[in-house]
């Protein structure tokens, strides 16, 4: 893993001690709130619903166990002893009080953590493959190439006034786990010819006007990437709509313009740029590749495993759903779900993520990574350790055996805490994974991914849930909107609109009636969902969700 | 005809703590029932502008839409319900800290 620099270490002191200042202006009233929120936010600090909000960058969704403990520290002094973990690989705090924030900051900079452009119109967090550097279909540790353009975006001058935010998310492996093709710029890892390289997708996003991105370069070598990128964001930064900030994103920007236009703007540009990268960039990446080399991993019997997997049917249950593929013999990647059933999506108490932390020293070669699903992720583990890992896991109530099923639900904050939403998702997702763990099907159901939005703007990525449900106000009252059919992978797709929305009380059993459908649709138990809806189409699922319709259509 | 002007109260955030408030005729309190309902147009107008103008002590005023039941005012929106009361998630916020 990275470890800062002291020139990191410098940068994030004085802009620290910087953002301390301005609090303390604030306080004093000698700065507006005008003039003080656009310097909060890009500390990362939102106002919302009920209190301030901090939001914490965690880098393409890598942690140790140091940093987790100090955020579970963080929790705990300053806030109500839990976080929540989003879609951007994040950590929110939802209670900091405004005077404490700078000792926040502070204490995450102990570790090498900071809350820097987690907002405001400047390229955030970037994001990556949450089974990076562990998955067994990976080309190449797309983390260090996320650590440069960590390093290239944070205060670049260019970037810090944009039309609007820019996301960029990155994977090393074919199957697409980083929802690529839903950001601003989406990097896909190739090999040709035995160079390392990337496919670049631009102009993707969800939000009110989703899209899909496209490709601009099939093939971009590894050295051009960041002359490429600038290429990138400064067209879009000079072209990009600040009329209209819903029209702002650089998805509009190449609907507006077309991809060949904005190609071939961009490699004008690109020459440019690329004169003035000096080769530095790559020494930068060489050096970053040593902090992300592999651990040392061991070979022990596996006996321990096997004996567990055959005698504990509730291990077994966990190993065959929380585990997937490691590249090294004998390891799995641990995903720890953060989706028991009836708790909010994506919260770990202090006491949860000591224990992570703690778990992953000892079992996992120090390493954790946040995934966009807002679970947790145990990189490397050696399978011989996963019954002791299983029964710790257990005794914090995170051992809950749900990954990828219908309660392992993506759901954003909502109108329970985010001042922008419309309608309420907690408690959806709440109410959906309870009543599918009361009537124990979500085995039997299998690869079932709803998706949950409380507003337009789609930070539950709606739009590509198999399921996806938007929360909305209609005249006075929550109303929710399906989407079916969406897809995040590298088969990304998004999701068609079922018809009129349902109310909080009618969306759960709408949801049993489509689950139902499919259940009697699909041609066998081992055609997922998706399949089956992109066999079947849209119709009998209409039929199964607006049953008095077809009463209507039928007399 | 104009539409009737329908009861308010002036709401924001308080700035250090960053939880809601309402305005009464004093200065700020935490409890909606303690707010002082506004029926006059131009009154509430003159009110929310004296809001607006503590910027040392709130931020984010606006006038929010009320009814009275039994007296006290009370929410029409359910956004405005929950900022009076917490996340429906945890037993957090003013549903607790009020009591």
């Amino acid at each position: 893993m990275y470890s800062y620099s002291e020139f990191d270490t410098d940068f994030l002191a004085a802009r620290n001690a910087q953002f301390r200042t301005q609090v303390e202006r604030r306080i004093a009233g000698s700065l507006t709130e005008d003039e003080f929120k656009p310097l909060r936010l890009m500390n990362g600090l939102y106002l919302q619903l009920h209190a301030y909000m901090l939001r914490v960058a965690i880098p393409y969704g890598t942690l140790n166990g140091a940093k987790m403990r100090k955020l579970a520290e963080i929790a705990e002094r300053w806030d109500k002893g839990y976080g929540h973990f989003t879609t951007r690989q994040n950590i929110q705090f939802n209670w900091p009080a405004l005077k404490d924030v700078p000792d926040m900051l502070d204490a995450l900079a102990e570790v090498g953590m900071h809350a820097i452009q987690t907002s405001g119109n400047t390229i955030r967090n970037v994001t990556a493959d949450h089974f990076s550097g562990a998955a067994a279909d990976e080309i190449a540790d797309p983390r260090p190439v996320a650590e440069l353009l960590r390093q290239w975006s944070t205060d670049h001058p260019e970037f810090q006034f944009m039309p609007r935010k820019f996301k960029i998310a990155i994977t090393g492996s074919p199957n697409d786990r980083a929802v690529t093709k839903a950001h601003d710029i989406g990097l896909r890892m190739l090999e040709r010819d035995g160079a390392r390289g990337f496919e670049v997708i631009v102009g993707g996003g969800l939000g009110r006007t989703p899209m899909i991105g496209k490709v601009i370069n099939d093939f971009l070598p590894e050295a051009d990437l960041l002359p490429y990128l600038e290429a990138i964001v400064s067209v879009w930064n000079q072209i990009g709509r600040r009329d209209n900030k819903y029209k702002a994103r650089i998805k509009i920007t190449v609907h507006e313009h077309g991809i060949d236009e904005i190609r071939r703007l961009v490699d004008a540009r690109f020459v440019k740029t690329r004169a003035a990268f000096t080769g530095v960039d790559q020494q930068m990446l060489r050096e970053i590749e040593g902090h992300f080399a592999p651990p040392s991993f061991k070979a022990t019997s596996e006996a321990r495993f096997k004996d567990a997997y055959h005698s504990d049917p509730v291990f077994r249950s966990w190993a065959d759903t929380n585990l997937t593929a490691h590249k090294a013999p004998g390891y799995k990647i641990v995903s720890i779900s953060l989706k028991k059933h009836g708790a909010t999506p994506g919260d770990a108490s202090s006491d949860q993520m000591r224990l992570m932390a703690d778990l992953a020293e000892e079992f996992g070669h120090d390493q954790l990574r946040i995934s966009h699903e807002q679970n947790v992720i145990l990189p490397h583990v050696h399978i011989s350790d996963l019954p002791a890992l299983h029964a710790r896991l257990k005794s914090a109530e995170l051992a809950t055996a749900n990954i990828g099923l219908i309660s392992d639900i993506i759901a954003c904050p909502g109108m329970d805490y985010c001042a922008l939403a419309t309608a309420r998702s907690i408690p959806i997702a709440q109410q959906i994974a309870n009543r599918f763990d009361d009537i124990k099907r979500e085995h039997d159901i299998g690869q079932l991914k709803i998706k949950i939005s409380g507003c337009i703007n789609a930070c539950g990525h709606h739009h590509v849930g198999h399921i996806g449900i938007l929360g909305l106000d209609r005249a006075g009252v929550e109303s929710y909107q399906i989407t079916l059919g969406g897809d995040h992978t590298e088969t990304a797709a998004v999701g068609d609109r079922a018809g009129p929305g349902f109310s909080a009380d009618d969306i759960i059993p709408a949801i049993e009636r489509i689950v139902d459908a499919y259940l009697d649709l699909r041609t066998n138990e081992d055609e997922p969902f998706l399949d089956t809806y992109r066999r079947t189409g849209m119709a009998p699922f209409k039929a199964a969700l607006y049953p008095e319709s077809k009463a209507v259509a039928a007399e | 005809m104009p539409k009737p002007f329908t009861p308010k109260v002036v709401t924001a955030n308080h700035l250090l703590q960053g939880d809601v408030i309402y305005q009464t005729a004093a200065g700020w309190t935490r409890r909606l029932q303690d707010a002082e309902v506004l029926t006059d147009e131009a009154d509430a107008d003159l009110r929310l502008i004296d809001a607006i103008q503590q910027r040392d002590v709130v931020v984010g005023a606006y006038l929010a839409e009320i009814t009275l039941q039994d007296g006290l005012p009370t929410p029409t929106h359910f956004r405005e319900d929950f900022r009076a009361t917490g996340p429906s998630n945890y037993a957090h916020g003013k549903q607790v800290e009020l009591h």
